[in-house]
């Protein structure tokens, strides 16, 4: 049975983030860029909870309590923006949103 | 004697009431009342107050009564320092006032009476305007005559100049009424200038305008020898009388006064106005007789306007326009006798003269009211027939102004020609020369209006029905006619007047005492320093009463004369008048004085006028035209400066950024996606380079 390292924690992490940047420059829905954000603050809980827990310091757990509460906040305010947006476009493309232009 | 100050005053308050309330609302009798009343009462007061001064000692006859405070104390500059400029509105009353008093108020007074017939036929405010105006003169006339200084006389003075001028001009519709009107006020402006640098003069000189304080000043200088300041005063000042006594140069203004209404002449003519400048030189006789030059001046002036105005009487057609030219001639007697240092006996013959002009002129009014606007004596004659209280007392006055004693013209006007003798006998020839000539053209005037052939227009009778309309009164015409009794009364009054008014100056050689001499004295010494001042030499009695003789004679040569010229032969008029061709001209046109002023001083200033005008439009015009234009220029030049370089730097700054940002704005794609992968790149950038450069 493989142990689970740091590492493995890092490379998850990582990955995650990955997928998460990747989903928000070439999707073009509005709500899959939404969770492909909450995608990479979520890689970034993994890695402050794996390295609390090998450097034995709580203050990394704190900090992932904030962020999860940050991106609930997050989450609140961009589906009302989204909401608000596809009110008035009735679409939720990304392309489509392109009015500040030159 | 308090009272004095009321006496200009109720003129005054008439004139206000008539031409505030009286055009409009007044009847014709209503607005006669009015004037009529407050010119009596004005006489009553008049009369008390001189009976009050006459109760007095001979050297206290000085009465002032301060009004109110004029002219605040300001301090000026004058010869001797810093003066005290203070004018109260002061009324003095002396012999000399006193007289002038009841001449003003008593002739007017019958004037104003005479008016309320004649002015009759004039449409109900014209009547109401008319005694406006007639109030008017008078309050001013009296405010001139009572003023104790420069400055009130002045503005009674310059009041009598503005009543002139409406009251010429009172039928303004008619074009050489309104003329004469300008013309009357013009010239008087011309002499009111020298009388005002006079004024000047004299505060500059003795720092006072009082005219006590100015004759004690002037009594404590020496007689001038030459031509100093006392001469330059009394000069302005005699210019200033030439304009308003109607002198040489400035007398043409007079015979034009004749449009006005009659009463409107005989109150110009007779109590007020041409009185003025006589007055004023006798106001100030202190002054006059420290400067001998100009007496000598006023003197020939006088004598030469008298000569001057009787020959052009001589040939005149318009019975008011000889009158008006014997009111020249007399004034210039009055001048005379100023110029000669007989002050008294010039005041004298202004009253006299007052009596028997005005009863001339109110004679002639008659004339003209029943001849039915007619005023030239070719078309009268006969009259006699027609209206004989005007033919009788218009005879009295003739006979008076050509000095038959022992009416009242005799013993002034030889007063005047005895008083010239003893000074110089060539002033003497010409007066005695010009007294015939007065003689003859009175007669002559009345010869031709009364006596005689009737030559006037034919009327309509009454019985054959058709009775004609002509001058526009609206009121048929039915042949020459004695006026109304109100026009007649004054007639009479003033017929004894010129009768009986020279009785107070009975010389002593005809064993009288002259007490209007005696009388007058004071007011023509310095105060205080009162004197009978007794002439140097003095003919004998014997030769006194040859002069006097000598000029009655010629007085009657000559009314003889015009009688046999116009009455027994009337063709002999015409013949002389064709023998005589040339001078007859030269005095028919008036010897083209007005002609002479009109092309010169008329016509020169009409051009300087022009001149200017023409100045004015181009040089004056021109450079606020030339500034306007200049500013609708520089703005233009602002204008294009703007739009062209200040817009266009704003514009060049905006389109070098617009094609500067050509390249960089294809960046901004509004894709989020686009800033997105560009921050993506910029971290894996930096981290790249932080991870190498370790």
């Amino acid at each position: 049975m493989l142990e689970i390292t740091p590492l493995h924690y890092s490379l998850l992490s990582a990955a995650l983030f990955m997928i998460g940047v990747i989903g928000v420059l070439v999707r073009r829905n509005v709500i899959i860029i939404f969770m492909s954000i909450e995608l990479i603050l979520n890689a970034v809980n993994i890695n402050l909870v794996a390295l609390s827990d090998q450097l034995q310091d709580l203050a990394g757990q704190v900090f992932v309590v904030f962020v999860i509460a940050v991106a609930a906040a997050e989450a609140a305010v961009g589906l009302g923006i989204i909401i608000a947006f596809y009110r008035n476009k009735e679409t939720v493309n990304i392309d489509e949103i392109q009015i500040m232009r030159w | 004697m308090d009272l004095i100050w009321l006496i200009p005053l109720l003129p005054g308050l008439g004139a206000a009431l008539n031409g505030l309330v009286g055009i409009r609302f007044f009847s014709k009798q209503t607005a006669g009342l009015v004037a009529v009343s407050t010119m009596a009462v004005a006489f009553v007061l008049s009369v008390v107050a001189f009976l009050g001064l006459l109760g007095l000692p001979a050297d206290e006859r000085y009465h002032e009564v301060t009004v109110a405070s004029w002219i605040p104390p300001i301090p000026l500059e004058t010869a001797n320092g810093i003066g005290s400029f203070e004018v109260p509105w002061a009324f003095a009353l002396d012999p000399l006032s006193g007289m002038m008093l009841l001449v003003v108020t008593g002739i007017g007074l019958l004037i104003h009476v005479y008016s309320v017939g004649y002015i009759a036929h004039e449409p109900r405010g014209g009547v109401a305007r008319f005694f406006c105006y007639l109030n008017l003169f008078c309050f001013f006339m009296l405010t001139l005559v009572l003023g104790s200084s420069f400055l009130v006389m002045f503005v009674g003075w310059e009041g009598v100049g503005l009543c002139s001028y409406l009251l010429i001009g009172y039928w303004y519709r008619k074009q050489s009424a309104s003329d004469a009107g300008k013309k009357a006020f013009i010239v008087n402006r011309i002499g009111d200038w020298g009388f005002i640098l006079g004024i000047f003069l004299v505060f500059f000189t003795f720092g006072t305008l009082d005219f006590r304080e100015v004759a004690e000043a002037a009594a404590g200088m020496p007689v001038e020898v030459g031509f100093g300041v006392l001469s330059l005063i009394c000069l302005f000042l005699f210019i200033g009388a030439t304009g308003k006594s109607a002198q040489i140069p400035l007398y043409v203004w007079l015979p034009d006064a004749m449009e006005g209404p009659t009463p409107v002449s005989a109150l110009i003519h007779a109590a007020t106005m041409v009185t003025a400048g006589v007055y004023m030189v006798c106001r100030n006789a202190v002054l006059f007789s420290h400067a001998p030059m100009v007496m000598e001046v006023v003197a020939w002036i006088g004598v030469l306007t008298a000569f001057m105005a009787a020959t052009i009487g001589l040939v005149q057609t318009d019975i008011k326009r000889v009158l008006a030219y014997s009111t020249v001639s007399q004034l210039g007697y009055m001048f005379l006798a100023t110029g000669v240092g007989a002050f008294a006996a010039g005041a004298f013959h202004l009253m006299t003269h007052a009596f028997f002009k005005a009863l001339l002129f109110l004679g002639s009014g008659s004339v003209i009211h029943g001849m039915n606007e007619e005023q030239d004596m070719r078309r009268m004659g006969g009259l006699k027939a027609y209206m004989p209280t005007t033919f009788w007392t218009m005879a009295i006055g003739a006979v008076a102004i050509a000095g038959i004693p022992p009416l009242a013209g005799f013993f002034s006007k030889d007063e005047i020609l005895y008083r010239t003798f003893l000074h110089s006998q060539a002033l003497w020839g010409i007066g005695a020369l010009t007294a015939v000539m007065t003689a003859f053209y009175m007669f002559r005037l009345i010869n031709m209006t009364f006596l005689g052939r009737y030559r006037g227009p034919e009327w309509g009778h009454p019985a054959g029905g058709e009775a004609h309309d002509d001058g526009g009164h609206g009121h048929a015409w039915h042949g020459p006619h004695e006026s109304p009794r109100t026009m007649t009364a004054p007639l009479m009054v003033l017929a004894v007047g010129a009768v009986f008014a020279g009785f107070i100056g009975v010389p002593a050689a005809l064993g009288g005492s002259n007490v209007i001499e005696h009388f007058l004295e004071p007011s023509f010494t310095a105060f205080g320093a009162f004197h009978a001042a007794e002439e140097a030499h003095h003919l004998s009695h014997t030769a006194e009463l040859g002069l006097m003789a000598l000029s009655v004679l010629l007085a009657a040569g000559a009314i003889l004369f015009a009688y046999r010229n116009y009455v027994q032969q009337p063709a002999a008029a015409d013949e002389m008048a064709r023998t005589f061709a040339g001078p007859h001209r030269v005095l028919t046109n008036k010897y083209y004085v007005d002609e002479l002023y009109g092309a010169t001083v008329v016509r020169g200033t009409m051009e300087g006028a022009n001149g200017l005008w023409t100045v004015d439009q181009r040089v004056v015009d021109g450079a606020v035209n030339g500034a306007g234009w200049t500013t609708i220029f520089s703005s233009w030049v602002s204008h294009v400066l703007d739009k062209y370089v200040v817009d266009g730097l704003v514009n060049l700054v905006a389109w070098v950024c617009a094609e500067a940002s050509y390249l960089f704005r294809r960046a901004q794609t509004g894709l989020i996606q686009n800033y997105a992968f560009a921050t993506l790149l910029g971290v894996f950038a930096f981290v790249t380079w932080y991870l190498l450069a370790r």
